[in-house]
């Protein structure tokens, strides 16, 4: 009995490294489709090794689905959970099905490593978390003693990948200005940029700077850069004055949306009429109480995911998440979509298989994340650096008639 | 040049809301003797009192002005009655803490009824832009409603001061209040009158701020106050034209240093001029000079 059971494993196990080979031998043309296509690609393999592959993978999430950052969690949860049931439909992770669970920290640091402990107790050997950024930071000091792997959708913050274990999909908060820029100087879209920024504010000038670093590389100039401090912002009018005498072609607002909707009304106030830019801070203008939208009219920011856009992954995505859940997606969503994807690109490339602990994947996962590219809904060809931080290219949304429109 | 005109004007447009707010407390420090820092919040107030009206009832611009008006009246004196008279004979010290207190109590209220998440102001103003030079130089309606507004007021309460009863009863508490009561005028009910007045006046600065800046939370008035407090202190604290002058000042030199010096420097240099000022003229730019009698 003893050995016909070590015996099968033994099969089980060569059967899943021949997997992972196909998988590795495949490995470019994987790279090169988009992730629902690897998933395809997967689904082939399937029939050669998916059914008697032993074990399952354990991928634990954690995020908020309580408390005030509770939508966003609730994003993630369903983002990831639809992942798992298409990879795991399609024959899982080189023909080895996933386990998920997911865990509510209430946007709580202290509570978020608690959850981590549970999933650790359930055997978790991947962690896709945690959503927002104190938690994952705090995770992250887990995590990284443990040598757990961890690819958080959201966490923003620059500390969010601080270890070696920790990547992530989402820019982080000061590489928004790097990719501004690029997508600035590559669509065009003007060439005098002036920087209207907080200067109090961490977030502000973190992208602030990175923007001005890569404005020179994308060969933009920038005409006016201005200052303004949390002490002192709600009269814009000598900063929009100095952008608009300038001769600014794009004013860039690397800022929260409550300042900009008060630049937005003084700029149209002094007759001031330009393409304003912003990042994800932005976003949440169009629910500001009795804000008058038509002053947001022609604003772009940079955000990961539109769920109007009409390339096929999203419009497939779109379909699943609204029949499953009953609503439109957010951006949390997709981050944790395409995070789960890239979890079994790195894990098939890497050669990984469930009876392996969670420190061995770590070391795998870890070389292995650096050599993937997927196609996500994100962003095509993602790749990630040793350092965690995803190379995408940035997308951008406009506002038209109120609502976000796909560029 | 033409830059140069528009950045002193909107510095004469922001002077002005200082200018107003600055009345307020200069009015009040001169007749009660006391710094009443729940000023700023009044103003904040008789912002949300102007957007609710608008947004809930759909009454025009004026009549909310009006509504808001009336609700800070009543608000000042109420303030004053509950909390600062029973104080009249209490040490500076205890008036002060207790004005602190106020201010705080007035924005908690406003969190816990309006939330804390920024609301949009609809402005009041309806008059259009001036566009001067061949489409240059633009000045916007809020720019010229709150200059002529700053005007106006300034006018007034110096002919109210001057030539009603009422106003003269001021100028005699505010010289001495013994005195002024042996002489058989009704202290409390000209401090009330006082506090009124410089509510009024909040109500509409609330008005004016938010229709130039257009948004609205319960901190709106806090940082204004302060600068207005500073105006105040800046023009001779307890004058009126002071006060005016105070607001004026510092607005263009808020807008000029942040237009030509630095954008983040702007309140660094605002402050350092007042302690400029303050070494060379201890009592502000009119403030009189009060002779110690021994």
């Amino acid at each position: 009995m003893k050995k016909s059971m070590k015996k099968l494993a033994g099969l089980g196990l060569t059967l899943a490294m021949a997997a992972a080979l196909t998988a590795c031998g495949g490995g470019d043309k994987t790279t090169e489709t988009t992730a629902g296509k690897a998933a395809e690609t997967a689904a082939a393999g399937e029939t050669t090794a998916g059914s008697t592959a032993e074990g399952t993978y354990k991928l634990g999430a954690i995020g908020p689905i309580t408390g005030s950052t509770a939508i966003y969690g609730q994003a993630v949860k369903n983002g990831a959970e639809l992942a798992v049931n298409e990879i795991n439909a399609a024959g899982g992770i080189g023909g080895v099905q996933i386990e998920y669970n997911y865990q509510d920290d209430e946007g709580d640091t202290e509570k978020a490593v608690n959850a981590y402990n549970t999933l650790k107790d359930w055997d978790m050997q991947m962690l896709v978390g945690t959503v927002t950024s104190a938690p994952c930071i705090a995770v992250g000091a887990e995590s990284s003693n443990d040598n757990m792997f961890q690819l958080t959708p959201s966490g923003s913050a620059v500390d969010c990948a601080k270890f070696d274990n920790q990547f992530r999909v989402c820019f982080s908060d000061p590489n928004q200005g790097a990719a501004s820029a690029q997508y600035i100087g590559e669509h065009k879209l003007a060439t005098k940029i002036a920087i209207i920024y907080d200067s109090s504010d961490v977030y502000s000038s973190g992208i602030h700077d990175k923007f001005l670093s890569e404005a020179a590389n994308q060969g933009l100039e920038i005409v006016a850069d201005e200052a303004f401090t949390a002490d002192n912002n709600t009269n814009f009018s000598v900063q929009i004055q100095k952008a608009q005498d300038s001769g600014a072609e794009l004013v860039f607002l690397p800022i929260y949306y409550s300042q900009a909707s008060l630049i937005l009304a003084q700029a149209k106030q002094m007759g001031f009429e330009t393409q304003f830019f912003g990042c994800d801070g932005l976003d949440g203008l169009l629910t500001v109480e009795n804000f008058d939208t038509t002053l947001a009219e022609d604003v772009m920011l940079l955000t990961p995911f539109a769920a109007d856009a009409q390339d096929d992954l999203t419009v497939k995505f779109v379909t699943a998440y609204q029949e499953k859940y009953g609503e439109i997606p957010n951006q949390f969503a997709a981050d944790a979509y395409d995070a789960v994807y890239a979890i079994k690109a790195a894990a098939e490339k890497g050669g990984v298989t469930p009876d392996m602990d969670a420190s061995t994947i770590c070391d795998i996962l870890k070389v292995s994340m650096t050599e993937i590219s997927i196609n996500g809904l994100t962003g095509e060809n993602m790749k990630w650096s040793a350092d965690g931080e995803p190379d995408k290219a940035p997308k951008a949304v406009k506002i038209v008639d109120g609502v976000y429109t796909a560029m | 040049m033409m830059s140069f005109i528009s950045y002193f004007i909107n510095g004469l447009s922001l002077g002005s809301v200082y200018a107003i707010i600055a009345l307020g407390y200069t009015m009040v420090y001169g007749i009660a003797k006391m710094l009443n820092f729940a000023h700023g919040d009044v103003i904040m107030i008789g912002g949300y009192v102007v957007f609710t009206v608008v947004s809930t009832m759909g009454l025009p611009p004026l009549a909310a002005i009006l509504v808001a008006v009336i609700v800070c009246t009543v608000l000042g004196i109420t303030i004053e009655k509950v909390a600062y008279r029973p104080l009249r004979m209490a040490s500076p010290l205890a008036v002060l803490i207790t004005a602190i207190g106020v201010s705080y109590l007035l924005q908690n209220i406003a969190l816990l009824v309006f939330g804390s998440n920024p609301k949009s102001f609809t402005s009041v103003v309806s008059v259009p832009a001036l566009k001067l030079a061949g489409g240059k130089l633009t000045i916007s309606g809020e720019t010229i409603v709150t200059i002529v507004t700053c005007i106006i007021i300034m006018i007034g309460l110096t002919t109210f001061i001057k030539k009603t009863k009422a106003g003269q009863a001021m100028l005699a508490v505010s010289e001495d209040k013994g005195a002024a009561q042996l002489m058989g005028i009704n202290v409390d009910g000209t401090i009330a009158l006082t506090f009124a007045i410089g509510s009024a006046l909040a109500a509409i600065a609330g008005a004016l701020l938010c229709s130039a800046y257009p948004t609205l939370t319960p901190y709106t008035g806090s940082m204004p106050g302060i600068k207005a407090f500073v105006a105040a202190v800046f023009g001779g604290i307890g004058s009126i034209p002071g006060a005016f002058l105070g607001g004026l000042l510092l607005g263009v030199i808020e807008n000029l240093s942040k237009a030509y010096i630095s954008s983040q420097l702007s309140d660094a240099i605002v402050f350092a001029v007042l302690i400029v000022v303050l070494l060379v003229k201890p009592t502000g730019i009119l403030g009189k000079k009060i002779n110690e009698k021994v």
